[in-house]
């Protein structure tokens, strides 16, 4: 159980791809204007991640080393054309809305890093569980630059969540405020790397928080540091 | 009793930032007056919403980073900014507009690279460009100048139209771009680039009414107030003489070289030096000691690659004027530009001199 829990604080948290390995960043910038774009990649990312999390971890030990990195682009490459053909016969606006981006998850450093570092190291269970959780953590962040976009650019909630969830999904439109004039800045690249550097800082800034909380719970010694970053 | 033998290395002329930034926002106070004038009140609306803005973004900041308020808030670096974002955007433009460009300019472009000296773009025209991509329509809506305006607004209509979109008698603002025969006028610069992309030569374009003097009713008078509140700078040795002549110059010969090559599709010079942000940009903006080159060879480099990037966006590309583009291009760079004009130090040979 102690497993299961490391593995999700450090998905979630402590090793987020997103917010702290800062793997992935190509889709994470492109597609996350709204926030249904950003959960439909987000969810696409994970399927990938959980299924070539498992499938190399069963074959690891029949995989030569030499040649262990195509493999592992085989089965991630197998896993997004899967996922890219359902997407294309269930969620066909959405497909159409995420473009390259979708058949791009190949090239997502964020899997091949967790099959490398991970599964190719790791039995079945602890991998899947990794897959799951870097992927929630990547979803996560995802979504969360989405919704922060999505407001600031559009003023709404889940725009176009018909094109994930289907027809009833339109009542999960939410409009925040009303504004004939869109934010661009929000909506173009240039504001996605404005967000992520928010969501990066807000991060770095609670974890500061907390660590200064433990020292002081502990009342450790405060020493004079003599290397390493000034405070 | 005193004996002053230091040479002038040491010499120091005593004069700190606050009162530097006071004296540059004292410049710019005639031309600011002439918008008002021409353009009307609104743009006194602007100041004091911008600078508003941008103490309190700017005291929230220094809060959040743990620095000392009062100090770096009284240098005036902050009102600078504000104010050469407020006269750069439309007098009527929308409240919201220079509340989001100066809290941008003051957050991310200046403080968060490190506040006062550290920051790499000019703050004023990081926000400017921000405004003009992210709200292309509010950032061109120029109101006619005074001689054209069907209706004249009073100090209150320019408090009610930024702050409603309504002058406070009920006219909205698409009302009173039109001026007094009925057709909306964009600026001079404006008009020109769409007069030439369909097909009218100069000739033609110029009978508009929005042309009156050299460079467009109004234009030429706010930018001569300018140049004469940046002479006064450069007379008091606050800003170098070399980056606003390079600005001025470059754009000056590559616009004379466009005018005697095809007279018919492009402005003259004096059109070129006298409408838009000429004046106050090559004089209060291009200036800012940190975002602009520091040496002295440099600052001629820097000033003319300024003026000559506005004559190609202004001919070539898509956005009226270019003076906010043309500045943050050649902050990019000044870290080159100064890498290779370092002058000789004193003692040091000149590199490949053989004596």
């Amino acid at each position: 159980m102690s497993l299961m829990k490391e593995l999700t604080l450090q998905g979630l948290w402590k090793n987020n791809p997103g917010l702290v390995q800062l793997l992935g960043l190509c889709p994470l910038l492109g597609v996350t204007n709204t926030l249904t774009n950003a959960l439909g990649l987000g969810v696409a990312t994970l399927l990938v991640l959980l299924g070539s999390n498992m499938v190399v971890s069963l074959v690891r030990a029949h995989v030569p080393n030499e040649i262990r990195i195509p493999i592992f682009v085989m089965i991630i490459a197998s896993f997004v054309t899967v996922i890219q053909l359902l997407m294309n016969a269930y969620t066909f606006g959405l497909y159409q809305s995420l473009g390259i981006f979708l058949p791009l998850i190949v090239t997502n450093c964020a899997i091949i890093g967790r099959a490398e570092a991970f599964a190719s190291k790791n039995p079945l269970l602890p991998s899947a569980i990794d897959g799951l959780m870097m992927g929630l953590g990547f979803l996560l962040v995802l979504v969360a630059l989405g919704a922060m976009r999505e407001i600031l650019g559009q003023g709404t909630l889940f725009d176009g969540a018909e094109l994930l969830l289907g027809d009833w999904a339109k009542i999960l439109r939410i409009e925040v405020f009303h504004s004939d004039n869109h934010f661009l800045l929000a909506m173009l690249p240039p504001g996605a790397f404005i967000g992520m550097g928010l969501l990066i800082a807000l991060k770095n800034s609670i974890d500061q928080r907390q660590a200064r909380k433990q020292a002081v719970a502990k009342g450790s010694i405060t020493r004079a540091r003599v290397t390493g970053a000034a405070q | 009793m005193s004996f002053k033998i230091a040479s002038s290395p040491h010499h120091h002329n005593q004069r700190s930032t606050a009162g530097l930034m006071k004296l540059v926002t004292l410049a710019c106070i005639p031309g600011i007056a002439l918008q008002a004038v021409f353009f009307g009140y609104g743009v006194l609306v602007q100041l004091v919403l911008a600078i508003c803005t941008a103490w309190l973004a700017e005291a929230v900041m220094l809060w959040l980073r743990g620095k000392s308020i009062l100090p770096r808030l009284t240098d005036h670096s902050a009102l600078v900014t504000a104010v050469l974002l407020a006269i750069s955007i439309p007098p009527y433009a929308p409240w919201w507009l220079v509340v989001i460009g100066t809290a941008f300019a003051i957050i991310f472009v200046k403080q968060l690279y490190g506040g006062l000296g550290n920051n790499l773009f000019n703050p004023a025209m990081a926000a400017y460009v921000l405004l003009l991509i992210s709200f292309p329509v509010q950032m061109t809506q120029w109101l006619p100048p005074l001689p054209l305006q069907a209706v004249t607004l009073s100090p209150l209509d320019a408090v009610c139209a930024v702050f409603t979109q309504y002058s406070c008698s009920g006219f909205s603002i698409t009302q009173l771009q039109q001026g007094i025969d009925g057709s909306t006028l964009a600026t001079p610069l404006d008009t020109l680039r769409t007069d030439l992309a369909q097909g009218l030569t100069l000739t033609e374009s110029y009978s508009k009414p929005v042309y009156q003097s050299i460079a467009g009713a109004g234009w030429l008078w706010v930018n001569l107030a300018y140049l004469a509140g940046g002479l006064f700078l450069v007379q008091q040795k606050i800003i170098s003489w070399r980056i606003p002549t390079a600005v001025i110059v470059s754009l000056f010969l590559l616009s004379a070289l466009g005018w005697l090559a095809a007279a018919d599709a492009n402005p003259s010079p004096l059109f070129h030096l006298f409408s838009g942000a000429t004046m106050l940009a090559a004089f209060f903006i291009a200036t800012d000691p940190v975002s602009a080159s520091t040496t002295d060879k440099g600052r001629l480099y820097y000033g003319a690659l300024i003026g000559a990037l506005v004559f190609v966006i202004r001919t070539f590309g898509g956005y009226p004027d270019a003076f906010a583009f043309a500045v943050l291009l050649a902050n990019m760079c000044v870290p080159l530009i100064d890498y290779y004009t370092r002058p000789r130090t004193y003692g040091h040979k000149a590199k490949g001199s053989t004596k």
